[in-house]
């Protein structure tokens, strides 16, 4: 009887859990029903659209890593349309060192193109992760960092936003219900001029989405405090000390003026960050420097 | 009652089949290289591309030691670069319905590829494409992380390696 009761209350949950589904589907039952009627899409197309729209309902999980790769690539370049690049090898270098050293530890480690750091020339307070890995950090973020540990804190939480694919879940449902739709019509052939524009469109969308989230919303504190959790343990993987993330947050928290047009925008206040850290730091033992590591960082960090 | 049974049996013949047969794996990252042991500071013993097919012999943690369907290179990866998709790299109509109904099957250079960059391009002439493609040229080698590991004394405490 328990198991009995325990299969019923499976099914209903299933049940519960396709409704949400169910209207998105009959809209496009109702549109490519409509098309079939008037000749525009053939019945197989109209099957396999119909297929796609249901698959799309679960909108960013259907996003490929060849996908998320492209996005990235054109979120990374409107970005770097707006805020230069530093012409800065050594720090770069060291950056990318560093930071595809701990991606290799996050949960996460290969992603289509790979991770990839870069350093922005402005004096504001701001990192961006574009989807798939390629990570902007500004000058004025870089000189909040004291130590190689403080740098490995801002790009192990980069790493974090990346890995948890929180660029994609800002991307708007609706772009992704008309590409995956457009693809289905396409089927395996190359795509028409019209279907091109189109799907270009909902491109443009979605890379629009995830900036204006980087640059004006920002995330949330739930995604924010994720990223953070994810910073503390791949730090813990690689051998540097979490508690430099906290220092990070301090520093921060003096150096960032009240107006602040990056961070202090678009993130929690870094007390508040503190804050939700302080109980995966229990246990973690004091910043100890150590030379050899403090000598290079300050040398690549020299014209920062 | 005896529907329940019935469902219990198929249900465990599903688990037992599920069990046996070789999981059979695709390369979802434009390149993987396959090494020696089960960390990314493990020595590449090949390299792989995007869709290529591998059977899984051994799990360890987020490891997979994986032998290609096609030749005899063996040696472990990571399983965020493995999908359970086939990826086809060159599509006929079936695959695409096949795609668009199952979900099993990832069609390559679909949907946002870089025929749709191309035209964001002519349409965003403020993107910096040339800038994106300076950072994406800087790679790290499996040595040089080593190296910078060890001059920094940064000694890992285990974990997903």
């Amino acid at each position: 009887m328990k198991r009995l009761l325990l299969t019923t209350s499976l099914v209903t949950g299933l049940a519960l859990a396709l409704v949400g589904c169910k209207t998105f589907d009959i809209v496009t039952k109702v549109t490519t029903s409509v098309g079939v009627a008037t000749g525009k899409i053939s019945s197989s197309e109209a099957r396999s659209i119909n297929r796609t729209a249901s698959a799309a309902g679960k909108a960013f999980e259907q996003i490929t890593p060849e996908q998320e790769y492209y996005i990235g690539r054109s979120v990374a370049a409107s970005l770097l349309g707006q805020y230069k690049a530093a012409d800065l090898k050594a720090a770069n270098q060291y950056l990318n060192l560093l930071g595809q050293t701990l991606a290799t530890q996050s949960d996460k480690p290969e992603t289509f193109g790979g991770y990839h750091f870069a350093i922005m020339d402005s004096d504001e307070i701001n990192a961006f992760a574009a989807p798939g890995g390629l990570i902007l950090i500004s000058r004025g973020l870089l000189r909040c960092c004291q130590s190689e540990d403080a740098v490995a804190a801002v790009l192990a939480h980069e790493i974090g936003h990346v890995q948890a694919e929180h660029g994609l879940r800002a991307i708007k449902k609706s772009r992704l219900t008309s590409a995956f739709t457009i693809l289905a019509a396409e089927g395996a052939k190359n795509l028409g001029g019209e279907q091109l524009a189109q799907l270009t469109t909902a491109f443009e969308g979605t890379i629009t989405d995830i900036t204006g989230t980087l640059i004006n919303s920002g995330y949330s504190r739930t995604l924010e405090s994720e990223a953070d959790a994810a910073a503390i343990t791949i730090m813990q993987r690689t051998g540097y000390n979490p508690r430099a993330l906290e220092a990070m947050l301090e520093q921060m928290h003096t150096r960032m003026p009240a107006d602040d047009k990056g961070f202090g925008k678009t993130h929690p206040d870094p007390q508040d960050r503190i804050k939700d850290i302080a109980l995966l730091l229990e246990g973690e033992g004091a910043i100890e420097e150590q030379a050899a590591r403090q000598k290079r960082f300050e040398k690549a960090m020299k014209g920062v | 009652m005896k529907q329940i049974a019935i469902m219990m049996t198929l249900l465990l013949a599903m688990v037992a089949s599920a069990t046996a047969k070789p999981v059979s794996m695709s390369l979802q990252v434009r390149k993987g290289d396959l090494r020696s042991s089960p960390s990314f500071l493990g020595t590449i013993v090949g390299s792989a591309a995007y869709g290529d097919r591998f059977t899984v012999a051994e799990e360890r943690g987020a490891w997979r030691r994986v032998t290609a369907a096609e030749g005899a290179l063996t040696g472990w990866l990571h399983s965020s670069a493995l999908t359970k998709k086939k990826i086809k790299l060159k599509a006929g109509e079936a695959d695409a319905d096949v795609a668009a109904s199952s979900g099993e099957l990832a069609l390559a250079g679909k949907g946002f590829n870089a025929e749709v960059e191309e035209k964001f391009k002519e349409q965003n002439e403020d993107a910096n494409f040339a800038a994106v493609d300076l950072i994406e040229a800087i790679r790290i080698t499996t040595r040089q992380m080593q190296k910078f590991l060890k001059a920094g004394h940064v000694i890992s405490k285990g974990g997903a390696e």
